[in-house]
């Protein structure tokens, strides 16, 4: 039997980016809040240790922090005719693990979707017509681009985002990115400085006649102190950024922006090692009245609340939903249920150069360090004559030159021997890179459920994953690959390599931790899991919060607009929901 | 939902606080609420291997992959070789530890032949199949060239890696295990051994770092950032505070 706690106000699920945020502002505004988190209590002092973060083995290579799959792992296939098999480990993405969740090991890219992707299926059906678009599951997300932009410069002005504007209430700034929406005020701090491959790219981009821009980086460009107080510390370009914890206070995370005041609040209290098992609802299905989880020594407890805020990352959020029965498993045949819909990932291509004479000292790098143009980014480009929608960001960044994983060779060169070692030397320093980061659509075919054979160590059934990139998709990263093609050109590099995408998502090489969708976010609650306040349509006293609220990913990293949805999603339950409780949106 | 969402109260907000420590008592999980959590030497710093010995491989699985890591990583101008950096030793604490017994991974069954880009679907551990690779990889020397892989010139050893890889030599293994994977797992290691940090026991005096000039452990660049096509002038450091 469940030993049942004192009930609270809320209860968080996952204390990573979201469940911090979520905690923050709903113990501000008077609440009593517990947050349950799985994995290991984690701070900068203790955990991210700078004598010895910088370790590619133990965090690059053997994943110290991220979730172990003997914890928690998934089975994928590529379609619904093959059979699902568990990734025995994960490769292709990341998930994290423990208190700041992925939000530890990010790189720190905080880009803001488009207000083209928030109505982006209206967008779409009035510049093309609806025959554009079919065969996409595209739909609005519920929440406009002038509803959401203050939750976006909430969550930058926490981070302390280095940046430079591109549009400022409609003004065009020079420097920044002028694709991008309008936003109210420009970041809280300069650009970081550039590495030599980013400030070539800049100069050839700009050659081309495109628009080159300081990405936008939650890696610190000076010292700064955040809305709460809390101090960050400027970046170093120490190399070691993501897949690691930043040992300088340097790189946005929960530690570094969010807990020093959260943790000291007496209405805050955090379980750590706490693994949720599910939420329980009232006997009609109705309302959360709990959840029930098991400490470190497998003792279950129910913990009552009267919120309950599902905020664990993007994939399990789908599946605690689903192991809750709190709405309904979509179906890819007859298109009915919510729950598991819309599941979305990322569509990416590269190019690499390689010169004779260059030093470009790969290693000097950071996370979220690099020019971006965004010429052929989202709608940002007139797709009439082209067989696609979506597109890319394409950047030239420099994160690191960690040897274990990074030491391109010209194409075709040996792997081992006395010709690899050659090869390698004169690559190391030699070589640059960019890449589209493009878009991912939904189809209807893609999409999360439970497999029916493999379970966690507690008998639960595994998520299912069923993706490969849809053909729309595969069209418009190749588009990308032709113009990467012509990118490279005013670079006159000895080789050149572009990589083109192929079908037949493979789970083994990593490729980017970007899972998007499940439980979508969206104005009709026979086609989204959650209304625009990311309230489910079913159990209006719970709310799921992350990436699983995306209708569709974009050509971005979905970081930043995680953040908005978070703050967003405070802001209804403390100025709304609080107020008068009960669905937000009539359904 | 009740009332107690509209009228959060002090005297609510100071009656669950009270109720905490209570809690704390109680829970195994750990509870925190009120500070900050902070302990003194609380870090987990890595562990040096002592080089001495093998803690895996028997003394003819040490000297096999000895003489792998050898020809993966050739002597010549520009490093010593694989096993003088001390790449065997390296996969032998590897294989010896959490890696070699796949302890983070998921090893539950059914054991199914899987596609290409369902990744590795074997029940053997990395351990395990180090066991039956070399063994197989032995027997394989011995039918083809009536000698222990070992044994063989330079050519042959070369010869047959190279046709491990081209996936043209069938080492008698296992069903979900082939025997390009074996190579793919070797040679991963073996490089792992080349260029991590020299406390797990591979890349001796940072012999690989040198090799392609990568300054190891520092962590601030902030005086290099902005130089444009200007080689970086210090050499490497580890994390145990070797300077080369």
């Amino acid at each position: 039997m469940a030993r049942v706690l004192p009930k609270r106000d809320a209860v968080i699920i996952g204390l990573g980016w979201t469940g911090s945020i979520l905690a923050q502002q709903l113990t501000d505004a008077g609440l009593n809040v517990v947050a349950l988190e799985r994995g290991p209590w984690r701070d900068t002092a203790t955990d991210f240790n700078i004598a010895y973060m910088q370790d590619e083995l133990r965090y690059a290579i053997r994943k110290d922090l991220f979730l172990k799959p003997s914890v928690e792992a998934m089975t994928m296939r590529n379609n619904a005719g093959q059979t699902a098999l568990p990734m025995r480990d994960y490769g292709s993405f990341l998930p994290g693990d423990g208190v700041g969740g992925a939000g530890v090991h990010w790189n720190g890219q905080t880009w803001r979707f488009w207000d083209s992707d928030f109505s982006i299926k209206t967008h779409l059906t009035q510049r093309y017509g609806a025959a554009k678009i079919r065969g996409l599951q595209l739909q609005d997300w519920g929440v406009t681009w002038d509803e959401i932009e203050h939750s976006f410069d909430q969550y930058e002005y926490i981070c302390g985002t280095s940046g430079k504007a591109g549009n400022i209430k409609g003004q065009i700034q020079p420097g920044g990115n002028p694709f991008e929406s309008p936003r109210s005020r420009d970041y809280p701090n300069p650009p970081l400085r550039m590495p030599y491959a980013s400030t070539l790219f800049a100069e050839k981009m700009r050659e081309l006649g495109h628009h080159p821009f300081p990405l936008p980086s939650s890696n610190l460009s000076r010292a700064y102190v955040n809305p709460l107080g809390i101090r960050m510390g400027e970046c170093t370009f120490c190399g070691f950024c993501e897949r690691f914890a930043c040992g300088n206070y340097s790189k946005a995370s929960a530690q570094t922006t969010i807990l020093p005041v959260l943790m000291k609040k007496p209405n805050f209290e955090l379980r750590t090692d706490s693994e949720v098992l599910k939420v329980n609802l009232t006997p009609d299905g109705k309302m959360a009245r709990s959840v029930t989880f098991l400490d470190a020594q497998g003792v279950e407890y129910e913990q009552p609340a009267d919120v309950v805020a599902v905020c664990a990352y993007a994939l399990m959020n789908v599946r605690m939903m689903l192991l809750s029965k709190i709405g309904t498993q979509y179906d890819p045949v007859t298109g009915k249920g919510t729950v598991g819909r819309n599941y979305c990932y990322q569509t990416s291509a590269g190019a690499r150069l390689m010169f004779d004479d260059k030093h470009f000292n790969p290693f000097i790098g950071a996370g979220a360090l690099g020019q971006t143009i965004d010429d052929f980014q989202g709608d940002g480009f007139d797709h009439s004559k082209l067989d696609f929608v979506g597109g890319a960001g394409i950047s030239c960044t420099v994160s690191n030159g960690r040897p274990i994983s990074n030491r391109p060779t010209v194409p075709g060169s040996p792997r081992w021997g006395a010709k690899w070692k050659q090869a390698t030397v004169d690559g190391y320093q030699n070589s640059m890179g960019f890449g589209s980061q493009g878009s991912s659509y939904p189809v209807r075919e893609n999409y999360l459920d439970l497999d029916p054979t493999y379970t966690d160590r507690h008998g639960r059934p595994l998520l299912r994953i069923t993706f490969d990139f849809p053909d729309n998709d595969v069209r418009m990263s190749h588009y990308m690959s032709e113009q990467l093609e012509k990118l490279t050109k005013p670079f006159n590099a000895k080789y050149t390599a572009v990589a083109r995408l192929q079908k037949g998502w493979n789970s083994v090489p990593y490729q980017s931790t970007h899972n998007t969708g499940g439980a979508i976010m969206g104005t009709d609650p026979t086609t989204s899991a959650v209304n625009k306040y990311l309230q489910s349509w079913d159990v209006p006293n719970v709310f799921v919060v992350g990436a699983s609220a995306f209708a569709h990913n974009a050509g971005m990293n979905p970081t930043g607009t995680v953040g908005a949805l978070a703050y967003w999603a405070a802001e209804a339950i403390t100025t709304k929901y609080i107020k008068s409780p009960g669905a937000l949106v009539p359904a | 939902m009740d009332n107690s969402l509209r009228g959060v109260t002090r005297r609510h907000l100071l009656a669950s606080a009270a109720a905490l420590p209570i809690l704390a008592a109680t829970a195994d999980g750990r509870t925190i609420s009120g500070n900050l959590p902070w302990s003194p030497f609380a870090g987990a710093p890595p562990r040096p291997v002592n080089p001495l010995g093998w803690y895996f491989f028997t003394p003819v699985e040490a000297a096999t992959v000895e003489a792998i890591v050898e020809r993966l990583i050739p002597a010549d101008q520009l490093s010593p070789s694989g096993k003088e950096c001390g790449c065997a030793i390296f996969i032998d604490r590897q294989l010896a530890g959490a890696f070699g017994q796949a302890s983070r991974l998921y090893t539950k069954g059914p054991f199914r032949q899987g596609l290409p880009t369902q990744g590795y679907q074997g029940d053997l551990a990395p351990a395990g199949r180090y066991r039956l690779g070399l063994q197989a990889l032995n027997e394989y020397t011995n039918t083809t060239y009536k000698k222990d892989f070992r044994a063989l010139s330079a050519e042959q050893q070369d010869e047959v890696l190279a046709g491990m890889d081209g996936s043209k030599i069938k080492l008698n293994l296992k069903p979900g295990f082939s025997t390009k994977e074996f190579f793919e797992l070797v040679l991963q290691n073996t490089m792992e051994g080349f260029f991590a940090d020299p406390l797990y026991g591979g890349n001796k005096n940072m012999a690989g770092w040198k090799m392609i000039g990568f300054p190891g452990a520092r962590y601030d660049y902030r005086d290099h950032i902005d130089k444009r096509n200007v080689p970086y002038p210090r050499g490497p450091v580890s994390i145990y505070g070797m300077e080369g």
